[in-house]
């Protein structure tokens, strides 16, 4: 099947269908295996068992930047190849973008206070972070403004792909300029510098949440199709109310005309 | 396992993780139903697609 065959959202209802069980089923597995490592994992030297926050946080931080970098792929799906599903795929992975940066910032917090004494501080990393929160609110209020799907789409796009600036900043604000968060330690030239203990367990989640982000946008894609579909027969509906009162008033008048006569 | 002294903040944060993702799995379930009765309710009052199928094709 090519990615042609899948433009047509019935195809994709089908598909979708069929292989959101097992990517479900993936998900909690791998889920589980990487909670387990994670609660393995040993003590920091440093940072004692704070260090276990790592395993949810680091995750939700990856994916934060991951989904609007996929809203990004589907913004240009949507504006240059006008791909059927791509503003289907950017409107229902902004949710869950914004639950996953949402979570990013708090267990961040939640860390910040004992190891930095603050729960927050306005800084490079977690300011650009608060902004790709809000852009993901702003975003999903654009969707709910503009009645039209497919012209709020192209609104949508633009915002998405300006936006993305925003992600180069975040990767680079902990080398560019001087924030309490610590600077890249697995993602870096050179190789991760975390040990295996940690390594093991933090990627097994990382791959755990980016199943559970695929899981959950196919699903809200097919709600995403459905909705689209009630909307044209809801409007289909009220068509054929209006013609066939028209039609009603029509005759009526022509009865009311030919008695006169 | 031993938590530590800040044993309430490791909980909160995988507390909090744990009630979010619920959240969206039942919005994302919750939405399907109101989406698929919406449809039943649509084809029952006799309103099909273009195609002629049922507005439940594939759903």
């Amino acid at each position: 099947m090519s990615l042609i065959d899948l433009a047509n959202p019935t195809r994709f209802l089908a598909l979708t269908a069929r292989v959101l069980p097992w990517l479900a089923g993936a998900t909690v597995i791998l889920l589980a295996i990487g909670l387990y490592q994670s609660a393995l994992a040993p003590d920091d030297y440093q940072q004692g068992a704070t260090v276990k926050i790592m395993f949810i946080h680091v995750p939700n931080a990856w994916l934060s930047m991951f989904v609007w970098g996929v809203m990004s792929i589907a913004s240009l799906g949507t504006l240059v190849w006008r791909h059927p599903l791509a503003d289907v795929a950017a409107k229902a992975a902004a949710p869950i973008g914004a639950s996953f940066t949402f979570l990013a910032l708090l267990t961040g917090s939640l860390w910040g206070r004992p190891m930095w004494g603050t729960y927050w501080e306005w800084d490079a990393r977690l300011t650009s972070v608060l902004i790709l929160f809000l852009m993901y609110l702003g975003l999903m209020a654009l969707w709910r403004a503009v009645d039209d799907p497919s012209r709020a789409a192209r609104a949508a796009a633009v915002l998405t792909l300006v936006g993305a600036i925003n992600l180069p900043i975040i990767k680079f604000s902990v080398d560019w300029w001087n924030t309490l968060h610590q600077p890249a330690s697995v993602m870096r030239m050179g190789g991760s510098t975390l040990d295996k203990s940690f390594l093991i367990p933090l990627l097994l989640m990382a791959i755990a949440f980016t199943l559970l982000f695929v899981t959950l946008h196919l699903a809200a894609m097919r709600n995403e199709i459905l909705r689209r579909r009630v909307r044209s027969l809801q409007m289909m509906q009220a068509s054929r109310v209006a013609f066939s009162s028209e039609v009603g008033t029509g005759s009526r008048q022509e009865n009311a005309s030919t008695g006169a006569a | 396992m031993s938590l530590g002294p800040y044993a309430s903040f490791i909980v909160t944060s995988y507390a909090a993780a744990a009630l979010v993702i619920v959240i969206l799995i039942g919005w994302i379930v919750l939405d399907y139903r109101n989406q698929t009765r919406r449809l039943r309710e649509l084809d029952r009052s006799g309103v099909t697609r273009r195609s002629g199928r049922s507005a439940m094709d594939a759903s």
